[in-house]
């Protein structure tokens, strides 16, 4: 869908790397382009007219995240540097100061890393016992695995909506609610789901969420941390500066200005949130739905076609996104990312930063294909084309 | 070299490594070293006994790449028996070869199949993995206890 609107796919590329990033429409571009070349000026400190225009597109970007995610205000929302950031921001700006010695987090082994090794260094730091909720036979996380873990001592849960690796959709719903159930903090990185699926984090009664911009056709080091208001009122700033304090004197003494601002010292990045709200835009105009059904229909034509290749193995073919992990066998992954390469296939390659998963999966590595709107059949008829014969990969890489 | 040769000599160590699979050290007559590589996902163990300035065994195991595994098994093959010197003099010719310097072809053998890796820039790492282990190994003090 909408291959037109996208500039790299002028070239002659299978481009299938959209869970390490996506690709950026012409619109989202442009946006930037426009902020650089026609109204470029810091925020929200300039009486020009390029300064208020710019003032007031900023402002706009976070009505319309608020909008997207379905927050109850734009205060929620915090402009970061991308999903990392938001996380250790979570972690070490509320958790620190909100857990004690003993109290436990749940995650899976199916995280990324900036979704657990925050935890285990707060682990280090206070004493809080951090545990992985048993995956099922399909490497996914089910309610009930979840649900039996939950002790008096439980305090966060911190988990994906979606996994970079199997691609499952998790109920987020269903745990949010027994998360409220137990006075238990909901964690969701919605890196891999946020234009994929919808994200409606009232629904999912998160306490705080996390997304990049350059996975949902937005540029890159921009991200966003939504919380609560009541809890980003008690989250601690990690940076202080410009911007976001209320005054300081020599003396020493100082005040932070309200939720969100203190939460953003120093120029943030300007072109990116502009660039940002744009991609939301343009992802709004398609629909979130229609994204995300083209994706599975893309991704069961494509396990239908790779399960009679004997020599494929698939990992997560039940999964309901648009993400797939497979080897062929005998080849190590990035030698088949390499001979894909040749092809002008763009898949991943490696551990994809879930480090732990290989406890599950028995394998430390596999390749990737990640879709978006833009996939085509015709790009899984390529890729299949390829693993079909792929019996001289050798011969093509060496 | 013929590049079907080169392939030959790659895919057959690839498939066939040469001492891979690590060994007990109830002695601790071995130094291990991982290489597990910022920039690519290869994930290496290497075991080597020295004694005397002279390298009586490598072992390896792990996952890796074509390029990396079939390069540790020849360079374990071509290293057990040499003296440090020796390895060392290995060592520079063939880091030479991959950055496109004068080198002693002669002497690498079969290592002379990873002589046009410089055409694929990103594959170079991958090629040097088992090099950089050896390196380290002979740059730290402990082989000479």
């Amino acid at each position: 869908m909408h291959r037109e609107d996208f500039p790299m796919l002028k070239q002659d590329i299978v481009y299938f790397d959209n869970g390490a990033t996506s690709l950026k429409p012409q619109v989202m571009i442009d946006a930037m382009v426009d902020y650089y070349s026609n109204h470029t000026a810091n925020i929200h400190r300039g009486d020009y007219d390029a300064a208020i225009k710019t003032d007031a597109l900023y402002d706009e970007a976070r009505e319309v995240v608020k909008n997207f995610i379905h927050a109850e205000s734009s205060r929620e929302i915090v402009f970061t540097s991308g999903m990392t950031d938001g996380m250790n921001r979570i972690v070490f700006g509320f958790m620190r100061h909100h857990l004690k010695a003993g109290d436990e987090v749940l995650i899976s082994k199916a995280e990324h890393a900036s979704c657990a090794i925050p935890w285990y260094v707060l682990q280090k730091e206070l004493g809080i016992v951090v545990r992985s909720v048993p995956l099922d036979s399909e490497h996914q996380l089910t309610v009930s695995n979840l649900e039996a873990m939950i002790t008096p001592r439980t305090k966060v849960i911190s988990i994906a909506h979606i996994t970079n690796v199997i691609g499952d959709v998790r109920d987020v719903v269903k745990i949010g609610e027994i998360a409220e159930k137990h006075h238990i903090y909901f964690v969701v990185d919605a890196a891999q789901s946020v234009s994929h699926v919808p994200v409606d984090v009232l629904e999912m009664k998160a306490s705080f969420l996390v997304f990049s911009g350059h996975k949902m056709l937005g540029p890159t080091g921009v991200g966003v941390l939504y919380g609560k208001l009541s809890l980003l009122e008690e989250m601690k700033p990690l940076s202080y500066g410009g911007g976001m304090n209320e005054f300081f004197e020599a003396t020493g003494e100082y005040d932070v200005r309200e939720v969100p601002v203190r939460f953003e010292a120093g120029t943030p990045p300007i072109a990116e949130v502009i660039g940002l709200s744009r991609a939301i835009q343009y992802i709004e105009s398609i629909g979130v739905l229609k994204i995300h059904a083209h994706e599975v229909e893309l991704k069961n034509y494509l396990v239908s076609a790779l399960s009679k290749i004997p020599n494929i193995v698939l990992y997560n073919k039940n999964s309901e996104s648009g993400i797939l992990a497979f080897n062929i066998r005998g080849v190590f992954s990035q030698d088949t990312a390499v001979y894909l390469n040749h092809y002008h296939i763009y898949i991943r390659a490696g551990n994809h930063c879930s480090k732990m998963l290989k406890d599950d999966l028995n394998i430390k590595n596999t390749c990737r294909v990640s879709m978006h709107l833009y996939n085509t059949k015709e790009d899984v008829d390529k890729l299949v084309c390829a693993l079909k014969n792929s019996e001289d990969i050798f011969k093509i890489i060496l | 070299m013929e590049r079907n040769l080169r392939q030959a000599i790659i895919v057959d160590h690839y498939q066939n490594p040469y001492h891979k699979g690590l060994v007990e050290d109830k002695d601790s007559c071995y130094i291990r070293n991982n290489t597990n590589s910022l920039s690519c996902i290869d994930n290496v163990d290497i075991m080597y006994k020295i004694k005397d300035d002279v390298i009586e065994d490598i072992y390896f195991d792990g996952e890796a790449c074509a390029i990396s595994t079939s390069a540790t098994s020849i360079m374990i093959r071509t290293l057990i028996g040499k003296t440090v010197e020796e390895a060392q003099k290995y060592l520079e010719n063939y880091e030479a070869m991959i950055e496109e310097k004068p080198y002693d072809a002669e002497l690498l053998g079969e290592l002379n199949a990873y002589e046009e890796i410089y055409l694929q820039p990103n594959r170079k790492k991958c090629a040097m993995l088992p090099f950089e282990s050896l390196k380290k190994v002979l740059g730290e003090e402990k082989w000479k206890k």
